[in-house]
């Protein structure tokens, strides 16, 4: 209840300032051109596919790129929207309004983390709307469709866990961004390392965040990969928890 | 009387620098206990304690009874806190701002409006209500800050410095307001400003370099700053030896021509002793003046004290 009460304060705040609805448009606008472009490459190798048997479908081809897409420009912009959450409240003192009110710590990360998902999931309806759309020129799998919102939910859960965490521990807002997007960016390629030569490390393709990703994304929902995400998310909310309980005992 | 606030054998280290040292006290409801004290004495570090925005190094926090760091839910709601920064969100309007704050300490949705209303009312800022708390001046965003504390109608009211960059109607408005609040509620003041604590504390304190130097009820503190001297003029040179023989009368000073400066122990009063004596022996009273001292007096006595003994 406390959680939803600053989740909503957030959100409120989110949208008076001009960085949300600028974030909304250019995601949409540079999503649509690549779902464009996407349709175009489709309509182009479309004649060949019909010769094979268990050729990709509409969805292999222009879904599962499309989200593919959206991930890496949520890379982007995910830690412009979590950097102030925790780091803009301490520096402008307000985080000593939150202290004395009858809340506890993780309602308080948890509220932040609410709001920003929000948001996010804000974005995930608009970006869906994009393959909806050709369900009135043709069929889905939805299935393979639903596995993708699935990847994407969890993946912007992660993302704004770890932005959260890294706004927890900067003292500055654009120290908190730079730091979660270079993590982010780390964990999704940290399993090039010996991929080509093919004596890549087992636990840096654990570690991956794309790996698991492109599981769900290929329509392959396995517990394992959603249980990566889980614990990405659950780790990080409770490193920011503690984070911020170090904020009173500063020694 | 019940007890709101208990406060037993409390530290706070930061690394090296003892910032609060071995503090304990206690405050009753109704009570309005002035917290005073020079810059970095430890002021702000004890009242962020008892809000929970610190954990002590050692020592409890007792707020109604409720222990800040086992039930800190239950001891806060009966909090109210303005530090020494207001915590404002600049881009929200004040009523917006104060709706968030009565959502947060759990008010019902009922009670949120009225809460708010009554708020902005006692704090002078029942006008103000659709401004934007960016724009508003230093004075009235301090205010904003003060119905923030009082909003949810807390037992204990603990306000930091509250009447900085006010004006002086402003302050002598918050003053009343404090007043007001102390018949209620207990309210911990910290202020640098002697005058102030004289007319709205019911108690002082003095902390300096971490400890607690002088815990005293108002009435006590007038009580040292009543004269202990008397200044005295006469026309003709009096007899010192007959104002020596007055009771209680401890030393005399020769100050200018015909003016003296008369000691006494602090509980008596001489001064009609000396009229009476003056008229007697026909010496001409031209002045008679009991000093009094001033708090300012007292509190540096105390603070450079303290200051010799270490």
């Amino acid at each position: 209840m406390n959680s939803l009460t600053i989740a909503g304060r957030e959100l409120r705040n989110l949208f008076l300032s001009p960085l949300a609805w600028t974030i909304l448009g250019v995601t949409q606008l540079i999503l649509a051109y690549m779902f464009l472009t996407q349709i175009d490459y489709y309509l182009t190798i479309q004649p060949k596919l019909v010769g094979i048997a268990g050729a990709p479908g509409v969805t292999d081809l222009i879904v599962a790129p499309l989200f593919g897409n959206a991930a890496v420009i949520l890379l982007l912009i995910i830690p412009l929207l979590t950097m102030r959450t925790i780091s803009d409240e301490r520096r402008n003192k307000t985080i000593s309004l939150l202290f004395t009110a009858p809340i506890s710590l993780s309602e308080i990360v948890i509220g932040k983390f609410l709001a920003i998902f929000t948001f996010l999931l804000i974005i995930l309806f608009s970006i869906a709307l994009m393959p909806l759309s050709l369900l009135t020129v043709g069929d889905l799998d939805l299935g393979k469709f639903f596995a993708c919102l699935l990847a994407m939910v969890l993946l912007m859960a992660s993302f704004n866990a770890l932005g959260l965490y890294m706004s927890a521990i900067a003292s500055q807002p654009t120290v908190a961004a730079v730091g979660s997007f270079g993590a982010l960016l780390l964990l999704w390629i940290i399993d090039w390392a010996g991929s080509n030569s093919g004596n890549g490390s087992a636990l840096f393709e654990y570690i991956s965040i794309m790996r698991h990703f492109e599981n769900l994304l290929r329509g392959l929902v396995s517990t394992v990969d959603v249980f990566y995400f889980i614990l990405f998310i659950v780790g990080f909310l409770s490193l920011s928890i503690r984070r911020l309980d170090n904020d009173r005992l500063q020694k | 009387m019940n007890t709101l606030i208990e406060v037993n054998n409390l530290s706070r280290q930061f690394g090296d620098h003892c910032a609060v040292d071995d503090v304990s006290f206690s405050l009753n409801k109704g009570e309005v206990l002035g917290f005073l004290g020079p810059n970095g004495a430890g002021k702000s570090t004890t009242m962020k304690m008892i809000c929970g925005n610190l954990i002590p190094t050692a020592g409890e926090i007792k707020i109604n009874g409720y222990d800040i760091i086992d039930q800190p839910k239950l001891a806060k709601a009966e909090l109210g806190f303005l530090p020494e920064i207001p915590p404002l969100y600049s881009d929200l309007t004040v009523d917006e701002f104060l709706n968030y704050c009565a959502k947060l300490h759990g008010l019902r949705k009922k009670a949120i409006k009225q809460s708010v209303i009554r708020g902005k009312l006692k704090c002078g800022l029942s006008d103000m209500g659709s401004r934007l708390i960016a724009n508003l001046s230093k004075g009235y965003q301090q205010r904003v800050g003060i119905a923030q504390a009082i909003l949810h109608n807390p037992s204990v009211i603990i306000l930091d410095e509250p009447t900085v960059g006010l004006d002086p109607i402003q302050i002598l408005e918050i003053r009343e307001l404090i007043r007001e609040l102390g018949k209620e509620h207990s309210v911990i003041l910290s202020t640098h400003i002697l005058p102030e604590v004289q007319h709205s504390c019911s108690r002082v304190q003095i902390i300096h370099h971490g400890k607690l130097v002088l815990n005293e009820s108002i009435e006590g503190l007038s009580q040292r700053m009543t004269s202990s001297s008397v200044l005295v003029r006469f026309r003709e040179p009096p007899e010192l030896e007959a104002i020596h023989a007055i009771e209680h009368v401890t030393g005399i000073e020769e100050l200018e021509q015909q003016q003296y400066r008369i000691c006494h122990h602090q509980d008596s009063n001489i001064s009609e002793k000396i009229a009476i004596l003056a008229v007697d022996k026909q010496w001409g009273l031209l002045e008679l003046i009991p000093e009094k001292h001033d708090m300012e007096h007292i509190f540096l006595s105390i603070t450079q004290d303290s200051n010799h003994h270490e």
